[in-house]
């Protein structure tokens, strides 16, 4: 084999690598949906699982209302959270602030120090500050919609500034030209085109928060618990059903109910990202 | 009201906004401090750090921090042998060989991946990988730190694969194309030119991966197990700093208490590690944008 042909096989061979490493990522992801439906179907077709609450006592009549009903709220104290705060951030640092000045640096490095803070120190941050309020308040659904909001800040804002940055200058410019002022242009332009752009952005955080347990475990969070949430009382989540049911002992039971639960909140999370990659998709091909 | 002083309402509302990630990064230390102190006072710092036993629980309590420590960094060390060579193949076969098409597919598979909750990848880890594992090495505990390692190592694995696909992306096509002018194949161009040329980003992207997986804790929670002996051997149970402060919230340790307290040490201790990684991968990053604007 002359040299030129040995090169083109070893070409060929590091192809077939490369191509193997994404296959096996493909493998686990199928081996994975494979291994939820066989166990999980029986319950996933089940009416009774969506509708009574987990119970320890009866597991053949467990259900998952309690916790999709606690996820779904937490979701949603998360979303008043971050709605202001990560838009309003953005907003403050991309238009109204020198990007030299003392005080877009200061925010800027908080906020990306705060990315890479692990989700559990959220939750015990949580536990100490709301502790400190009142002892009862830590376990509650609020604390930990408040905590899950706190955690996706950072990604909030981020992706904020990124659509507000592609915004057309000369947009801006012309409204500027007609005279506007900094926050006529703001509602007149820069926050309706750069809209869809966050509102993507959101959605993915509040998709990670909905699949988050560390922080409300640290929190001191019910894993288990039996009724239906509200804002003050204590709470489950899916997540923390998961959890719960997978840490149990008693699998043959347990495995199929946690896998079950697992494909309604994967099935949640895959609407989520069907829609923020549809406004992607819909609004990145406007100019 | 003339519309003059609604721009400075509005600058001045938007700023307190702003304010608000400042105030959270105060906070955060702060609490960490505030339980870390009277948790020093009781027991030293040097104590803490260079001790083998780990038994909070006991009588006497013994506090030596080092077998979470060695077992957060086993952990990573198995995750990050799974996840660098799947995540930077996938990035390099991403970037480089598929055609439009079939990246428009593999891509989001990826992303599927990545939006994973933890909790799921932890019911994988004890369900699927442990058997596997109890197969092959007959009396391995159900949680240990390989099951764990792996799963930690799939769900960092996107991270690294889009963080190095964007890396070779910034490269600018006139390198390789000057590469392919001079003959080479595109093996050599890829091992030679674009990855050499992209390297800062993608150790970048290992070291964030690593900073990622020292904070991960359902994985570990779920299937790393709840032992504390310091050990080296892959195949045995062990905790991480994580585990640790997952495992003993759900015990509810009150706020006050020298359990509580306990948490935050560790946590601290957790917090530093995830910072200096996080800053390390920063700067590298930092530096190679400089390189190709």
């Amino acid at each position: 084999m002359s040299r030129t042909q040995k090169r083109k096989l070893f070409d060929k061979l590091f192809a077939g690598i490369l191509l193997s490493t994404l296959l096996i990522c493909i493998a686990i992801l199928v081996w994975l949906i494979l291994g939820l439906i066989g166990p999980g179907l029986k319950y996933i077709i089940k009416p009774s699982f969506y509708l009574n609450n987990p119970s320890v006592l009866d597991p053949e009549n467990s259900g998952i209302l309690g916790p999709l009903i606690g996820t779904i709220l937490l979701v949603f104290v998360a979303a008043i959270i971050i709605i202001p705060i990560g838009i309003g951030t953005a907003l403050f640092l991309e238009e109204f602030i020198n990007k030299n000045s003392t005080v877009y640096k200061t925010i800027d490095l908080s906020i990306s120090n705060l990315a890479g803070v692990p989700a559990i120190i959220y939750g015990l941050l949580g536990a100490s500050f709301f502790g400190l309020l009142n002892n009862s308040l830590k376990a509650s659904l609020l604390a930990g919609g408040i905590i899950l909001g706190v955690m996706i800040i950072p990604t909030v804002i981020v992706t904020a500034q990124e659509s507000i940055k592609s915004v057309p200058t000369s947009l801006q410019e012309a409204a500027y030209g007609l005279g506007m002022t900094k926050w006529q242009v703001m509602k007149a332009v820069v926050i309706p085109y750069a809209l869809p752009g966050m509102i993507t952005g959101i959605i993915l955080a509040l998709s990670r928060a909905m699949g988050e347990a560390a922080p409300l475990i640290a929190l001191g969070a019910a894993t288990s618990a039996n009724f239906i949430p509200n804002l003050t009382s204590r709470y489950a989540a899916m997540p923390l059903i998961i959890y719960s049911w997978t840490a149990n002992p008693n699998q043959e039971t347990f495995l199929p109910m946690a896998s079950a639960a697992i494909i309604v909140l994967l099935f949640f999370l895959i609407i989520l990202n069907s829609i923020a990659a549809y406004l992607r998709n819909k609004y990145s091909t406007r100019l | 009201m003339n519309k003059y002083f609604a721009e400075r309402l509005v600058k001045f509302v938007l700023f307190l906004l702003s304010s608000i990630s400042i105030i959270i990064s105060i906070l955060l230390v702060l609490f960490l401090f505030k339980e870390t102190i009277p948790f020093f006072q009781k027991v030293s710092p040097l104590h803490f750090l260079s001790e083998t036993i780990w038994s909070p629980n006991s009588s006497p309590a013994l506090y030596g921090v080092l077998p979470l420590v060695v077992g957060t960094f086993m952990i990573v060390i198995v995750s990050i042998i799974v996840a660098i060579p799947l995540g930077l193949g996938s990035a390099i076969y991403l970037s480089e060989y598929a055609s439009r098409k079939a990246r428009s597919i593999l891509k989001p598979i990826l992303e599927i991946l990545a939006g994973i909750p933890s909790v799921v990848y932890g019911f994988f880890a004890i369900n699927f990988i442990s058997p596997l594992i109890q197969n092959a090495f007959p009396g391995t505990p159900l949680t240990n730190n390989l099951v764990a390692g792996l799963a930690v190592g799939i769900m960092i694995t996107p991270l690294i694969a889009s963080m190095s696909e964007d890396a070779l992306s910034a490269v600018p096509t006139r390198m390789a194309e000057a590469s392919f002018g001079l003959g080479a194949t595109k093996f050599e161009t890829v091992v030679k030119v674009l990855v050499p040329s992209a390297l800062s980003g993608i150790v970048a992207s290992f070291i964030l991966a690593v900073s990622r997986a020292i904070g991960e804790t359902m994985i570990v929670t779920i299937a790393a197990g709840s032992s504390n002996t310091l050990t080296f051997n892959p195949l045995n149970s062990l905790q991480t700093m994580t585990g640790y402060i997952a495992n003993t919230s759900r015990g509810e340790a009150a706020v006050g208490s020298i359990g509580f307290q306990t948490l935050f040490a560790v946590a601290l201790l957790l917090f530093v590690f995830t910072f200096i990684f996080n800053f390390i991968a920063k700067r590298i990053t930092k530096k190679y944008r400089l390189r190709y604007n």
